[in-house]
């Protein structure tokens, strides 16, 4: 299995003046389902195209096992990949589609039969064999990209963006059926998306990438629990994290605006607090926690965005349940281990620790954690 | 919807095509319609009323050796200047397709000739072809070997005409394969390439199965254009040397306004258009099942 381990170091591609990618490195292990994520214009695509060989490295090598293929020509990688666009042929058949390169490969008549009825079966294409892809639901042609690169049985399959042209409903269950494949044929996966649910459902371990960089590479729970940065913290998460910027108090650092209440140490002045609007307890009772104001509410179905504002700004406060707030004033409580420092260049502190909040008695009960990352 | 409204509906439709409609019933019908009914007839002389002969133009047609002479010089014209630039406008299209540089200055090269009318394109050939002074038989004097008269021998001046019709027709269909290789999502050739496909593989599989609905209408506007393009002629050969040239179109115009015998004129008329149909309809019934259109 060692054929699917790959390898970057210090990957960089440049057109021009512009920098794509900056000097990237990781190892990825086979068998392992590793998300590159980000917004668009990171460089994900382009990390992905140059480990597929569709984009040659400007700097920096790229190996596959034990080979070097940094300047290896895309077929010699042992890889497979999916598009976006799936890059289905229009006029052949789905059958003809999938075995499409083994024909290329030269492989006998009676083996590609072989596989591809395997492969057909794995997809639940079967019944489709003789369509065009014309004729196909937008569900349908992605099975078929997908057995197109399983039945190369390469051990390494890099996927780009597949489920963006899917409705949402199709895609939460092509994100169960990849992940059932992919751990089903053990095979390594790179994937990139620029939706945090697909990344934090999906991946073993997930690369978060802005401009060209990587900034945090990590499970996805470190990568909800740890941000590294207020990018991370804001990127993954729905709603975002509430990031608010901290000026000096009289007994320590405040947020912008609520001259009254610490909540971090005085050396945190400049940098922001974060907090998960799930972490935030409201209270309309209570007369300890932060005083805020609520402007709206969001009824969701399971439970209720309040959009309130602390200070100068809005914070936004996820509550299990429905509830009518608008107009109130309300105080805001939070877990200390429940809030993030960051720096002024947004890299998280781990020297500091924010200041405890008085608690209160009275508050509205927090919603399960595991709600967190469905739509 | 009541029965009145529908009739306005269909008064409005009527109503809209009205326009093409009169313009083609003027242009093309009617004349095509009087043609037919003029190749029936013979005309009376002296002032004597015309004769409805039936088939009997065709059978004087058909024993015509010159007929069929220019008949034979208009196949081996579409058989020479059809695939030769259909060939040669894919290859075009490709190489410009690719990545090269001046990629542009390329292409508006092979496409010049198609700007050029027929007439200025054929004046120049007719400095290219020239028994003396002429570029071809000047490079051939310069390496010693004796020049040929390309216009003036019965065996060779056919071919002149054909090579130039190539260069003149070749850079426009090039920009409708140009126009459909850019239609075909890069994607479909970096899958190909994840799998080892190579090139030639990729032409003959993806490539040349998703041009074909361009090579089809390619192929009936050359067939249509090998019948009815013969400005050239009047500039190059006149048909000449002893009908070597002759095409039908041209053979048409010189019955009817050379000769003043419109009812072979008509004739011929009839008969191309009827060979031209039956040829077209093949075509599209044939090449149509095959063909994959997006």
């Amino acid at each position: 299995m060692s054929q699917s381990r790959i390898r970057l170091e210090r990957v960089t591609k440049r057109w021009d003046a512009t920098t794509a990618v900056d000097g990237i490195s990781f190892d990825v292990t086979p068998g392992q389902f590793v998300i590159l994520l980000g917004p668009s214009g990171c460089g994900k695509s382009t990390t992905l195209r140059m480990i597929a060989g569709l984009e040659e490295a400007s700097d920096g090598q790229i190996h596959i096992g034990e080979r070097d293929v940094t300047r290896l020509p895309p077929g010699d990688r042992g890889l497979s990949m999916v598009f976006q666009s799936y890059a289905l042929f229009p006029h052949l058949s789905v059958a003809d589609n999938i075995v499409f390169g083994l024909r290329s490969r030269k492989v006998p008549k009676d083996e590609q039969r072989q596989r591809l009825a395997k492969v057909a079966g794995l997809v639940d294409l079967t019944d489709y064999l003789h369509r065009k892809p014309a004729q196909l639901s937008g569900g349908q042609r992605q099975r078929v990209a997908l057995a197109r690169s399983i039945i190369s049985e390469h051990p390494i399959c890099l996927m780009d963006e597949p489920l963006s042209n899917l409705d949402a409903r199709l895609r939460s269950d092509m994100r169960r059926e990849i992940k059932a494949l992919q751990s089903r044929l053990n095979m390594t996966v790179i994937y990139v998306t620029h939706d945090q649910v697909e990344a934090m459902s999906m991946g073993d371990r997930v690369i978060l990438m802005q401009h060209g960089k990587i900034v945090q590479d990590g499970t996805p729970d470190e990568l909800y629990n740890r941000p590294a940065s207020a990018f991370a913290a804001s990127f993954i998460g729905s709603p975002a994290m509430n990031l608010l910027p901290l000026e000096a108090g009289k007994e320590g650092a405040v947020i912008v605006g609520e001259p009254h209440t610490p909540v971090a140490p005085l050396e945190a002045v400049g940098g922001q607090l974060g907090i998960r609007p799930e972490d935030i307890a409201l209270s309309t009772t209570s007369t300890t926690g932060v005083p805020a104001m609520v402007v709206s509410d969001e009824y969701l179905g399971a439970d209720t965005i309040a959009h309130v504002t602390v200070g100068n700004h809005n914070v936004r406060v996820r509550m299990s349940g429905k509830h009518a707030l608008a107009g109130q004033p309300c105080r805001l409580y939070w877990a200390r281990e429940n809030a993030h420092l960051f720096a002024a260049d947004g890299l998280r502190r781990d020297d500091l620790t924010p200041t405890p909040l008085p608690r209160s008695p009275h508050s509205i009960p927090r919603p399960p954690v595991v709600g967190s990352f469905q739509h | 919807m009541s029965f009145t409204n529908h009739r306005k509906m269909q008064l409005y439709g009527a109503l809209l095509l009205l326009p093409a409609a009169l313009l083609l019933t003027t242009f093309a019908y009617l004349p095509t319609v009087t043609t037919v009914i003029n190749s029936l007839f013979l005309p009376g002389f002296r002032g004597a009323p015309t004769e409805f002969v039936g088939l009997e133009n065709y059978q004087v047609l058909f024993d015509d050796p010159t007929f069929w002479q220019v008949a034979r010089n208009n196949l081996l014209y579409a058989l020479g200047t059809i695939p030769t630039s259909i060939a040669l406008a894919l290859g075009m299209a490709l190489f410009v397709n690719g990545k090269l540089p001046g990629r542009g200055f390329v292409r508006m090269a092979y496409f010049t000739p198609t700007i050029l009318p027929m007439i200025a394109a054929a004046n120049i050939w007719m400095f290219f072809y020239a028994p003396q002074i002429g570029l071809f038989n000047s490079l051939l004097g310069a390496l010693g070997i004796p020049g040929v008269n390309w216009l003036g021998d019965p065996s060779v001046a056919l071919s002149s005409v054909i090579v130039m019709s190539v260069w003149k027709e070749a850079g426009f269909f090039m920009i409708f394969y140009l126009a459909a290789l850019q239609s075909i999502p890069p994607e479909l050739k970096e899958a190909s390439d994840l799998e080892d496909t190579s090139r030639w593989s990729f032409f003959w599989r993806v490539t040349f199965p998703l041009l074909m609905p361009t090579t089809l209408f390619v192929l009936i506007n050359s067939l249509i254009n090998s019948v009815r393009v013969v400005d050239h002629l009047f500039i190059l050969t006149k048909g000449g040397p002893n009908n070597a040239t002759n095409l039908l179109l041209y053979y048409v115009y010189e019955n009817a306004f050379s000769f003043f015998d419109r009812t072979t004129a008509a004739t011929i008329t009839v008969v191309i258009l009827v060979v031209l149909a039956v040829v077209a309809t093949l075509k599209f019934t044939i090449l149509d099942r095959r063909t994959h259109y997006q």
